[in-house]
């Protein structure tokens, strides 16, 4: 498999570029995520109104697959009820562990290289884990491990 | 009479697994630091044991038992004319550097006393600052560290004289740091704390393989390696202690091979080094590592420290082209490794990237995350070399790395 595959431009542009990564100033929920193994760190910051998510930003140093999945994840849970993130986060986690694409969205399908290399589907999936987290009321740090 | 220079290429022959390709590319090991291969001497030495010889050391009397012992107790005379230990009973069998530095701080648990310390360095492995934080959680002692100035890398002594006054019971560091390649200065650090009336512990876990290391030149008191990072096998590693120090502590595990009696309620302890080796050791592990000492000492480990510290010091010199990289340790005389961190990449994008052509590097913390956290890095790469790399490996490492800047930066 050539690197191109796991490293796709949409990719390699959010890792350079991250969108929303910022402290959010009006957040009600916050999550911190951490893979001890690697030392990457993630907090998303989350603005829940009812059962939707108004707003939503992320902080943090890691991997270019880590970061970029959490850049490409602020786009699309901005606006999401709780559990219409479910259902992106559930067909994220296919993307990841079995190289389903999905033509509908390309950003996330930008992931699939990923599931040819296991050890960097921790990377990928970590912002989603400690979104969740914060979206359930959960106070421990996700954690990969 | 050692050669006075290694035909390093021959060397390189000895190890079997260096022939072959990864991602179709020929396999370029440089993570070392973590473990190194095992030339045919140590993989033959394996085989024998397991084809001939294997038994149980110690307890029978049948003709392999006799061999599997002698096989073990040789190795263990190796390994402290290895050393240059005073004598074989100052070498104690372990899992490696990790279990040799916990025996010790378990052992010392009785003489520890709420308000003693124990004196490390910002620098340390996790193995070689864990087991402290643990001995000083059930004893009440604290811990002092020894800063660390910066990038370069080195140790900052100025107030070592201080930090070594009081209640200080330990001064444990590292000889070679495997974050950095700093070479800290052991005999001076030794002597230092002797000076003060307290013990010293060297984690010789990336030198043992790659320097000359005398331990009564040195003057530490313990000193603990593993077999694996110095071509030898996984699961046997050695504590050197002197001798009236590993009499007067009590033991670290309790079970066969370490009792000279036993009674339902109580036993006495056998003598050292058997005291602390409880239970059946590594005894293949113990005849391949004396394989491997052999082998290292047939090429001499002054040419092996001048050819890995040669190749160390050309990558650190070369990688310094690469824009706005970060390289940490010191510019000049270093241990055999080389570690970065890009602004444009993080390690393990590099190390994915670098296994794509056929390179092995490490990326990370490297188990010392104190170390980096105070530096305000949160990952590096390491390259870290031996006695088989060669000048050509280095050219593939910068080449991979620039190519790696490039596509995550460029």
């Amino acid at each position: 498999m050539d690197l191109t595959e796991l490293y796709q431009t949409v990719i390699l542009e959010h890792n350079k570029r991250p969108r929303n990564f910022a402290v959010l100033p009006t957040a009600n929920r916050v999550a911190a995520g951490n893979n001890p193994v690697c030392g990457d760190e993630i907090s998303v910051y989350l603005r829940v109104e009812g059962d939707r998510i108004a707003d939503i930003s992320f902080q943090g140093a890691g991997c270019a697959i880590s970061q970029a999945a959490a850049s490409v994840m602020t786009l699309r849970l901005k606006g999401k009820t709780v559990a219409e993130a479910e259902a992106i986060f559930a067909r994220f986690h296919e993307i990841v562990t079995e190289g389903k694409t999905d033509e509908e969205d390309l950003d996330l399908s930008a992931f699939a290289g990923v599931h040819q290399y296991p050890a960097r589907i921790k990377c990928a999936t970590l912002g989603w884990h400690a979104a969740l987290n914060a979206l359930h009321g959960e106070t421990a740090p996700a954690t990969t491990e | 009479m050692k050669p006075s220079a290694p035909d390093w290429a021959a060397l390189r022959a000895d190890f079997p697994i260096l022939e072959q390709t990864v991602h179709g590319r020929p396999l370029v090991y440089l993570d070392n630091g973590a473990t190194t291969q095992k030339p045919r001497a140590v993989i033959a030495a394996l085989t024998r044991y397991y084809e001939q010889d294997n038994a149980n050391v110690h307890r029978a009397i049948h003709e392999l038992s006799y061999r599997a012992t002698t096989g073990y107790e040789a190795a263990r005379a190796r390994a402290a004319a290895f050393l240059h230990a005073a004598a074989p009973e100052e070498i104690v069998f372990t899992r490696g550097t990790t279990e040799s530095i916990n025996l010790v701080a378990y052992a010392l648990t009785p003489r520890v006393r709420t308000g003693d310390a124990i004196l490390v360095t910002e620098m340390e492995h996790h193995s070689n600052l864990v087991p402290w934080q643990l001995l000083a959680a059930r004893t009440g002692a604290q811990l002092r560290f020894v800063p660390v100035t910066g990038d370069d890398g080195a140790l900052d002594l100025a107030r070592l004289d201080e930090l070594l006054a009081g209640p200080v019971r330990l001064f444990a560091f590292t000889h070679v740091s495997n974050t950095l390649g700093t070479i800290n200065p052991v005999a001076e650090l030794c002597a230092r704390a002797r000076k003060r009336g307290v013990l010293t512990l060297v984690d010789a876990a990336q030198s043992a393989g790659h320097l000359p290391v005398d331990v009564q030149a040195l003057g530490c008191d313990f000193l603990a390696f593993s077999g694996h990072k110095m071509a030898g096998p996984t699961g046997i590693g050695v504590l050197y202690g002197r001798r009236e120090l590993l009499e007067a502590l009590d033991p670290f595990q309790g079970g066969g091979e370490m009792i000279a009696t036993v009674q339902f309620d109580h036993s006495s302890w056998n003598k050292v080094p058997h005291k602390f080796e409880a239970g059946t050791p590594d005894i293949a592990g113990a005849i391949g590592l004396h394989a491997a000492m052999d082998y290292l000492d047939a090429i001499g480990r002054p040419a092996i420290a001048a050819h890995d510290s040669a190749l160390a010091r050309d990558a650190y010199r070369r990688l310094q082209a690469v824009p706005g990289i970060r390289l940490l340790g010191p510019a000049g005389e270093r241990g055999g490794l080389v570690s970065f961190a890009l602004p444009s990449a993080h390690a393990h994008d590099v190390v994915t990237f670098a296994d794509r052509e056929g390179v092995a590097l490490r990326g990370g913390h490297h188990c010392t995350q104190p170390l980096l956290r105070k530096l305000g890095v949160p990952a590096t790469t390491r390259a870290s070399f031996y006695l088989y790399n060669t000048p050509a490996e280095v050219d593939r490492l910068v080449a991979v790395i620039q190519a790696a800047a490039k596509f995550f930066g460029g």
